[in-house]
């Protein structure tokens, strides 16, 4: 029996003599795996990094933006997760300033007060001395506090070169019916202060022209001014099977302060009938008579919003949302979005249609009418000719590339093109002749890593 | 005395809907070991966070609409 044992456990000893290199090996193969390309993405543990830069062009030398984003996400132990992101965006490029374009040749003083622009007749009024750098920097942080319930909070801050925006926001999650449904509540509050170069503008008053008797400090009220946002959101999420998932959000939306926009004005239309009939009133030097807008100083906002993902069973994914909006300013809003996700192998293509609708808001006025200026003492306390709040519809087509580089390394790109039409009053007299709502078009490029 | 019944009436008509809605979902979903195509980094519902925040930002600064999948805040002179 000994000498079989003792056979027996030479034998053994040979096997595992063979087994031990290969084990090391195999150690060794694991340990150089591990130590090198670290932890997959989302696993506990890992940092996760996304970057991304998006170009932004409008037509006629309208807006150019170049915007790169860099997002660190880490990962921990107990379920956690850190996001650290930070945005840069540079915009270069001329906006419209909300004057009618006009026969003749139109001359504006710069919001900075520092000179002046010239529009030549015929052309779409718009300012190009707009430019700024943005710099945006977020930190968000989710983590469960038991198996049915998570909390997540977010602080956010930006600054442009006249603009501070700071903010932060709270909400938990609850699951229930084995986490199939998900109840999503949370708060957010935001500040944000603007101190224009040339100060903020009254409401309603007569713009000044430089090298006239127009004093431009007159038409100032102090150097800065204030809002503050508050967002509450109510969501569920639902699974409804193996390839469905469905979101449902109720959004509430409070802003209070300074919601005018201190760069656009609107045109005074002479009425007296006559040669100038639909054309810029004059004031008694000779010059155009232009007000600066004036918006409410406060906005309730309700928004209904609805996801729905669909996988179908040879990969792709069918992505499609609506949201309506709907705001005590006399603005209501539909936008549909759509995305199918085309799986390529390792690659995968994804085209994209966007289509937004909106109403006017209450206030908005393309241009403000000779007996509205009433010489001088607006019968209207509220205007804006920013086409923005007027009754537009926007149309995105895009397509996105992505590939995946291995299981946790992707490069994609996209390529899409925004269009804008805006409709509304077409005027009277000499106004027909102009294209009062000219189409923004705008060209976007997004290139992105993630890893 | 007749706002505060139509407080309650409204009050309990929301909790019965919700009941209602949320009893409805318990219906709906999978067993935990039916979750392989919902875990796929495609199926989350924002997919790709860094687009979709160049998404927002172009929107707010383009149109009066904002947030909806999340929230509208501010944090820009573009609008």
């Amino acid at each position: 029996m000994q000498l079989n044992n003792r056979k027996q456990g030479s034998t053994s000893m040979r096997k595992i003599k063979k087994i031990a290199p290969a084990l090391a090996a195999a150690s060794c193969s694991l340990l150089s795996v591990a130590s090198s390309d670290a932890l997959a993405r989302g696993e506990a543990g890992s940092w996760d990094f996304d970057v991304a830069t998006l170009f932004y062009s409008e037509t006629d030398d309208r807006v150019m933006a170049a915007e790169p984003v860099f997002s660190a996400t880490k990962t921990f132990e107990d379920g956690e997760v850190l996001n650290l992101k930070a945005v840069f965006d540079t915009l270069t490029g001329a906006s419209p300033n909300g004057a009618t374009p006009s026969v003749t040749p139109q001359t504006f003083t710069k919001p900075s007060g520092n000179g002046t622009y010239s529009i030549d007749g015929g052309d779409a009024p718009i300012d190009d001395t707009f430019q700024d750098t943005r710099v945006a920097l977020s930190a968000s942080w989710l983590a469960p506090i038991n198996r049915d319930w998570e909390y997540n909070a977010a602080f956010y801050g930006s600054k442009e070169y006249d603009y501070l925006s700071i903010g932060t926001s709270g909400g938990v999650k609850r699951y229930l019916n084995n986490k199939n449904t998900a109840l999503n509540f949370g708060l957010s509050f935001s500040f944000d202060n603007i101190e224009p170069e040339g100060d903020i503008a009254k409401p309603l008053v007569e713009m000044a022209h430089l090298g006239t008797s127009d004093s431009f400090d007159a038409t100032r009220d102090g150097s800065s001014d204030s809002k503050t946002i508050i967002d509450a959101l109510f969501g569920v999420t639902q699974v409804i099977n193996r390839n469905t998932i469905m979101q449902f959000n109720y959004s509430l939306s409070l802003s209070d302060g300074y919601l005018t926009d201190p760069f656009k004005i609107l045109s005074v239309i002479d009425e007296t009938a006559g040669a100038n009939f639909g054309g810029n009133l004059l004031d008694g030097n000779g010059n155009n008579i232009y007000l600066h807008e004036a918006r409410p100083d406060s906005r309730v906002k309700h928004s209904l919003f609805w996801q729905t993902k669909y996988a179908l069973s040879n990969g792709d994914v069918i992505d499609g949302s609506y949201r309506f909006m709907l705001d005590d300013w006399g603005i209501n809003s539909h936008t549909f979005d759509f995305r199918y996700r085309w799986q390529l192998g390792s690659s995968y293509l994804e085209p994209h249609l966007r289509y937004y609708m909106q109403s006017e808001a209450d206030f908005y006025k393309r241009y403000i009418t000779e007996s509205e200026y009433n010489s001088g003492s607006p019968t209207l306390t509220e205007a804006t000719a920013d086409y923005r709040l007027g009754d537009l519809d926007g149309m995105t087509v895009g397509l996105k590339y992505g590939h995946k580089l291995d299981n946790d390394t992707e490069f994609n790109m996209r390529v899409e093109y925004y269009l804008q039409s805006s409709t509304g009053d077409d005027g009277f007299g000499l106004l027909k002749d102009q294209d009062l709502y000219p189409d923004t078009k705008a060209l976007i490029f997004q290139v992105g890593y993630s890893f | 005395m007749k706002s505060l019944s139509m407080k309650l009436l409204r009050t309990a008509t929301v909790m019965t809907l919700g009941s209602m809605v949320l009893s409805a979902c318990s219906n709906l979903g999978v067993k935990p070991w039916e979750r392989d195509v919902l875990a796929r980094a495609e199926m989350q519902l924002i997919h790709d966070p860094v687009e979709a925040g160049l998404d927002d930002h172009i929107y707010f600064s383009k149109e009066a609409s904002s947030g909806g999948r999340g929230f509208g805040g501010g944090g820009c002179g573009c609008n």
